[in-house]
């Protein structure tokens, strides 16, 4: 490897910068958060950098690296991205700075010091860098798991009344999945090991996406990666603790949560499942589309009926990752080339959700809908602001969420009609949801206590500015974002042994002239 | 059906649809139509406080401009021979995945070009109109900006060239639609009645977009040449089908039964959102997405029926309502639904209707949005009160109003030589000539249905401008400004001479030629034109007759008198809203709330309760560290000599 | 001599150590045993060593002592330290250490 080491440099820089905050004086903390904010963009403009180096038409895996780490049982540190895994980190990268700008006075009162804080997210994004890049199976689950401890003691130290019992749960639930997974991936590698005689085993992506695996074992091994993937995006029934982690983490902890470590289950879903056991994600596509549905019912009324905004936006989110892992299961470019973009997407809306309900939190010190009431007359630009993000929320055309839904519904159409028709008439609840939540807290008469509730703060305009910005860049003009992703969703189709279903009437490509 | 028809229709069906030319010269200029308002919106909703001064003038010249641009680009589209009137512009590659290729494109052919002076026209007016109706608002430059949003998301729609862009630019109004009704957010009644039309509207979406998958998966295309030039190479049956989704998104925008109740209810909007919005564009979007997907309906009677008896319904239903409103914007809204109603059946009746439905449109365009400007008129000069019950003589004081008004209600009833006459006396013509039993049960209900709305205007009119005045205390009714007064007077013109022009010589139907073919007689004619059109004359002579009996030589009495089971049912909007709680919102309530329960008691809590049995099962199980140490090395001896003993029995 | 004698001496050595334990409530007593029980287990491994010829089992002899020797100052400072407070030395007294 004589190339520059691009993304082991992105995923260290972080961990360097949190390295630098936490040996700040106590006296310093303020430099210290602008330390952090400074790392985070350094590693901005790096992500930046090697997202210019990838070349969209180039080979599946780029910015490769690969070193023996464990030789004993050939596991290497092995990093490496495809459009699919890329724009997630790039993903990562853009949202941390922004939290970090958003946390600024969060952890003023927490359990642990200020630096400590932002010492915590610098390393999460360390992990989350490294559980994208990984091309190593046992690599993966090794970031997989150690992601879990910066957000539980985000959670447990700087969160909400219930803290300890939500970041408990928040552990137990995924400790419980990632050791599902562990026996999973020990399973594949024993697996591997029979069959590629004579070497040492490995656990390298692209080694074991061709090995054989009789079809029982494949079964079992699936439901042990699936659970855990499940359990991480959350889908029905495995998603009870997001509601609690996410109200009681802080704002800036439940966008990391929400937006990107979520990612990680449904990201898995699409890289780790499907090409590793192609047999049996399809037999268990049904299973898994129908668990897909019930959670979009499901997350957008218990939206409905949620008196907290953060449970609320919490639910939202429910409902959207059935719709990724919809896209993801209908085994067709169009839903899975849609189901990462929403991925990306949905990170931008529900995390631009998140940071101004925090906002709107921050203002009064409640996080009851009831307790809000017409804002909109006191603080127009912050109730503008969450107009925009719910309204990408419920995917309006034009915006970035409508281009990954429709993508995902029609995808899902071409193989699973009915599926994709019921799953079509939960945009009106999604409509219901968001609609509703701005009526009680936006519009109607102001509410007492409210009139002089200040609007968006400078600060507070340069969070959500970019967030807002990205939203509308995104539903205008994804394909950038489109051709990066799709030749690896052609490649994960091809790993399947799936093809799209053509057209009952082949009709010259007018999008080809 | 007679074979000729169907001969004639297949002919219709073999014809590709003409490509579009690539847009060059004056034609690039396009994708202005859509900039310029989404500029202006752009500019007025960031700029912020400080453009409040100017902000109405960039609302308006964004307006202008684009209505410019629009009467170039019709002269230009003029100057091509009829086959080249097609002229596309292609954007830029938006969704690319695949097999899947949408790109930004524009059309612009003559049905588009009819849509865009009327979006632009109409709407350039009522936005001079805003300045003054909204003069002494504090969010005037927010309104403007809305309003901006609308034409630009309005002109997206007409203008796309795919289905896919169409819905960005059909939610896009839904959205405008939403923001503009809800634009007093402090009034809960508005923040609700927005809500309910964007959510109403949503359940029409779900019938567009599962119509765009379907034509994908059988089409493998969204755009309009794609999918509506390779419509007779598929079966009916699912052409039917994607009718039939067509035509629920056309009931959720165009306010059609069953998805009506939104309209009436968004009249807490500003008069000039509902004369722009809820009359004269917005809601007739539903009729301009049938007439563009014609080659799909030509193919789908059944769609068609369906069709034609949504219009029928939804036409007697709003006359019905019309009748017993007190509310003028509510009479006003009821008489839309009814006249939209008019217009899908028309469309619904194939290539017989296309044109007459866009020429009631486009006349319906010009009168309904003059009668809304006219009621805003009445209610700026009496406080906002929009209960008729409240107004009566307003005719000696606010004569321009009276005028502008007046000839907008001949227009509607359908009196020629005014434009209504010629728009809906076609479409009761047309309706008879589909023959057969359809063909009478919908002509009738036209017919009667032309009687009950002469009688509904002529209660307006005898209310508010008749009779003697019942104004509430303290009111003092005055003739608007002369910025509101003038683009009730332009459109009063066009209520006057749009009808005969757009007719005159076919013109109208000349122009649209090119896309929805040629307007082919259907048989023989059921009833002689002539005769038809004296006993249309006939009947809404009886409803002004009647109307003018009830309430234009009695007193009107302040108080809603009690009356009878069917005039309490259009009271209540004939119990839309009703059905929807009944059926929809209350289980949906009941449910919610149910899942919350069991959220918070069945999924948590088997979680949390198998937590609990563990964390028990464990405070159990520690009972067994007693603290004696004997009883330690007890269980080890044991444990080993358990050990010894397998390894003994496994040796053995 | 057949080396089975010396097994059969550490078997009942290492019994009665056994019994000690499990039956002697005084610490010093039981402590005692251990130790006898260790010293049983020492004569069984130098046993197999001499039987087997090499060195390894008298060198984990000499590891049992030593950790032996750091076991009886560890544990006997614990019995006095038990013996100062409490003025007794029994086993089933100390039951602190419990759930």
């Amino acid at each position: 490897m004589t190339s520059f080491p691009w993304l082991t440099t992105i995923g260290l820089v972080p961990t360097l910068g949190a390295v630098a905050v936490l040996a700040a004086p106590k006296t310093r903390e303020q430099a210290a958060k602008s330390v952090a904010l400074g790392t985070s963009l350094l590693t901005l403009v790096l992500t930046i950098v090697a997202c210019v180096r990838y070349d969209a038409g180039g080979s599946r895996f780029q910015l490769v690296e690969s070193h023996s780490w464990i030789p004993a049982f050939g596991v290497r540190y092995a990093l490496g991205v495809d459009g699919i895994a890329l724009s997630l980190i790039a993903l990562s990268a853009v949202l941390v700075p922004i939290v970090i700008l958003a946390s600024w006075w969060d952890a003023e009162d927490g359990e642990r010091s200020v630096r400590t804080f932002f010492a915590l997210i610098l390393v999460l994004e360390t992990m989350m860098i490294g559980v994208f890049a990984a091309t190593d199976v046992f690599l993966f689950y090794v970031f997989f798991e150690a992601m879990l401890i910066p957000m539980y003691f985000l959670i447990g130290s700087y969160g909400g009344a219930q803290r300890s019992y939500a970041a408990v749960k928040f552990l137990l639930y995924s400790l419980f999945g990632g050791l599902l997974m562990l026996a999973a991936v020990i399973g594949l590698y024993v697996v591997g090991n029979q069959q590629l005689a004579g070497s040492i085993g490995s656990f390298d992506f692209q080694t074991l996406v061709n090995i054989h695996i009789t079809p029982g074992v494949e079964k079992a091994l699936f439901l042990g990666f699936f659970i855990a993937f499940a359990i991480k995006a959350p889908l029905w029934p495995f998603h009870t603790w997001l509601p609690d982690a996410a109200a009681e983490a802080p704002t800036g902890a439940a966008v990391l949560l929400v937006g990107v470590l979520d990612k990680v289950g449904t990201f898995g879903m699409l890289r780790y499942c499907l090409p590793l056991f192609p047999d049996a994600s399809h037999y268990f596509a049904p299973v898994v589309i129908t668990l897909a549905i019930i959670g979009i019912f499901y997350g957008a009324l218990l939206a409905m009926g949620q008196p907290d905004l953060k449970r609320l936006v919490a639910y939202t989110s429910v409902a959207h990752f059935g719709f990724i892992a919809l896209g993801v299961f209908a085994f067709t470019s169009q839903a899975q080339a849609g189901a990462t973009l929403y991925m990306v997407n949905h990170g931008f809306s529900t995390g631009a959700l998140f940071l101004l309900v925090g906002f709107l939190i921050h203002r009064r010190h409640s996080r009851l809908v009831g307790d809000y009431g017409g804002v909109q007359q006191v603080a127009p630009w912050l109730a503008g602001a969450f107009m925009v993000a719910g309204l990408s929320s419920l995917a309006l055309p034009g915006l970035n969420s409508f281009v990954s839904e429709f993508l995902v519904l029609v995808g899902t159409f071409t193989r699973y009609r009915t599926a994709a028709v019921i799953a079509t008439v939960g945009i009106v609840l999604a409509a219901l949801y968001i609609l509703l939540v701005i009526q009680r807290t936006m519009h109607g008469p102001l509410r007492a206590g409210l009139e002089h509730t200040p609007d968006l703060s400078l600060r507070e305009a340069w969070v959500i500015a970019p967030v807002l910005a990205i939203i509308v860049a995104l539903g205008v003009y994804p394909k950038p974002l489109l051709d990066v992703i799709t030749p690896s969703v052609k490649a994960t189709m091809h790993d399947t042994g799936t093809t799209d279903p053509a057209p009952k009437l082949p009709v010259a490509q007018e999008g080809d002239k | 059906m007679s074979v000729l028809a169907s001969q004639a229709l297949a002919q219709l069906a073999a014809a590709p649809a003409p490509s579009p030319v690539p847009a060059s010269g004056s034609f690039s200029l396009t994708v202005w139509l859509v900039l310029l308002p989404l500029i202006g919106a752009a500019v007025l909703l960031l700029s912020g406080r400080r453009a409040d001064p100017w902000g109405h003038l960039v609302g308006v010249a964004a307006s202008v401009a684009s209505f410019l641009v629009a009467v170039v680009l019709f002269f230009s589209l003029q100057g091509h021979a009829g086959d080249e009137r097609s002229i596309g512009q292609h954007l830029f590659s938006w969704v690319p995945v695949a097999g899947f290729h949408v790109d930004a494109g524009l059309l612009l052919d003559p049905l588009s070009m009819a849509f865009v002076l009327l979006i632009t026209g109409v709407g350039s007016l009522i936005h001079i109109y805003s300045v003054g109706y909204m003069s002494h608002d504090a969010g005037r430059r927010r309104f403007f900006g809305y309003l901006n949003l609308f034409v630009a998301a309005m002109l997206l729609l007409v203008l796309a060239d795919g289905y896919l862009l169409l819905y960005v630019g059909w939610e896009g109004v839904g959205l405008a639609s939403y923001l503009l009704i809800g634009f007093w957010t402090f009034k809960p009644t508005a923040a609700t009645a927005a809500k309910k039309a964007f959510v109403v509207n949503r359940v029409g979406d779900v019938g567009l977009g599962l119509a765009i998958m379907l034509m994908f998966a059988t089409f493998g295309t969204t755009s309009f040449v794609g999918v509506l030039g390779n419509a007779d190479f598929v079966s009916s049956g699912t052409l039917t089908a994607i009718g039939l989704l067509l035509l629920l998104g056309a009931c959720g925008k165009s306010a059609q039964a069953p998805l009506q109740t939104w309209l009436l209810d968004a009249m807490e909007g500003p008069t000039p959102v509902s004369a722009l919005i809820h009359a004269a564009t917005m809601v007739t979007a539903g009729v301009y997405l049938v007439v563009r997907s014609g080659p799909i309906f030509d193919l789908a009677p059944d769609a068609r029926l369906a069709v034609t008896i949504v219009g029928a319904v939804t036409l007697s239903m709003g006359a019905l309502i019309g009748c017993a409103k007190d509310d003028i914007k509510k009479v006003l809204a009821a008489s839309t639904m009814s006249q939209i109603g008019y217009m899908v059946l028309a469309a619904g009746l194939g290539p017989a209707g296309y044109a007459i439905a866009i020429l009631h449109l486009l006349t319906h365009g010009f009168f309904k949005a003059g009668m809304f400007l006219g009621a805003g008129s009445v209610m700026h000069a009496l406080d906002d009160e929009v209960d008729m019950r409240r107004y009566g003589g307003l005719r000696k004081v606010m004569p321009i109003t009276f005028v502008t008004f007046g000839l907008g209600y001949l227009a509607i009833i359908g009196l020629p030589p005014f434009s209504g006459f010629f728009s809906k006396d076609k479409i009761i013509e047309a309706a008879f000539d589909k023959g057969g039993t359809s063909g009478w049960v919908l002509g009738t209900t036209a017919l009667v249905a032309a009687g009950v709305t002469a009688f509904y205007m002529t209660r307006l009119m005898a209310m508010t401008f008749f009779g003697e005045a019942r104004w509430a205390k303290g009111a003092h009714p005055h003739e608007a400004p002369s910025v509101m007064t003038a683009p009730m007077v332009v459109l009063a013109i066009g209520s006057v001479c749009a009808g005969g022009l757009l007719v005159l010589g076919g013109s109208l139907q000349n122009w649209l030629e090119p896309v929805v073919g040629q307007s082919v007689e259907v048989g023989a004619h059921t009833i002689s034109p002539t005769v038809l059109t004296l006993i249309t004359l006939l009947v809404v002579g009886g409803g002004v007759a009647g109307g003018w009996v009830v309430f234009g030589r009695r007193s009107i009495p302040v108080t809603a008198p009690a009356a009878g089971p069917l005039v309490v049912a259009a009271r209540r909007d004939l119990y839309g809203d009703a059905a929807n709680e009944a059926l929809l919102m209350r289980p949906g309530q009941w449910l919610t709330r149910w899942l919350v329960w069991f959220d918070g008691r069945g999924v948590d809590g088997f979680v949390n309760g198998l937590a609990a049995t563990i964390g028990g099962g464990s405070a159990r199980l520690r009972r067994w560290q007693t603290g004696f140490v004997r009883s330690y090395a007890l269980s080890m001896f044991g444990g080993a000599a358990l050990v010894v003993a397998a390894v003994l029995v496994v040796r053995l | 001599m057949s080396p089975d004698w010396w097994l059969y001496l550490s078997a009942a050595l290492f019994s009665v150590g056994a019994a000690g334990v499990l039956l002697r409530r005084n610490a010093i007593v039981v402590f005692m045993c251990v130790e006898l029980m260790l010293n049983a287990v020492n004569l069984t491994l130098v046993t197999f060593s001499r039987i087997n010829g090499d060195l390894d089992g008298q060198i984990i002899a000499f590891f049992v002592m030593v950790v032996a020797a750091a076991e009886v100052v560890v544990g006997l400072a614990i019995i006095v330290t038990i013996f100062r407070t409490r003025r007794t030395a029994s086993l089933d007294e100390a039951n602190l250490l419990k759930y």
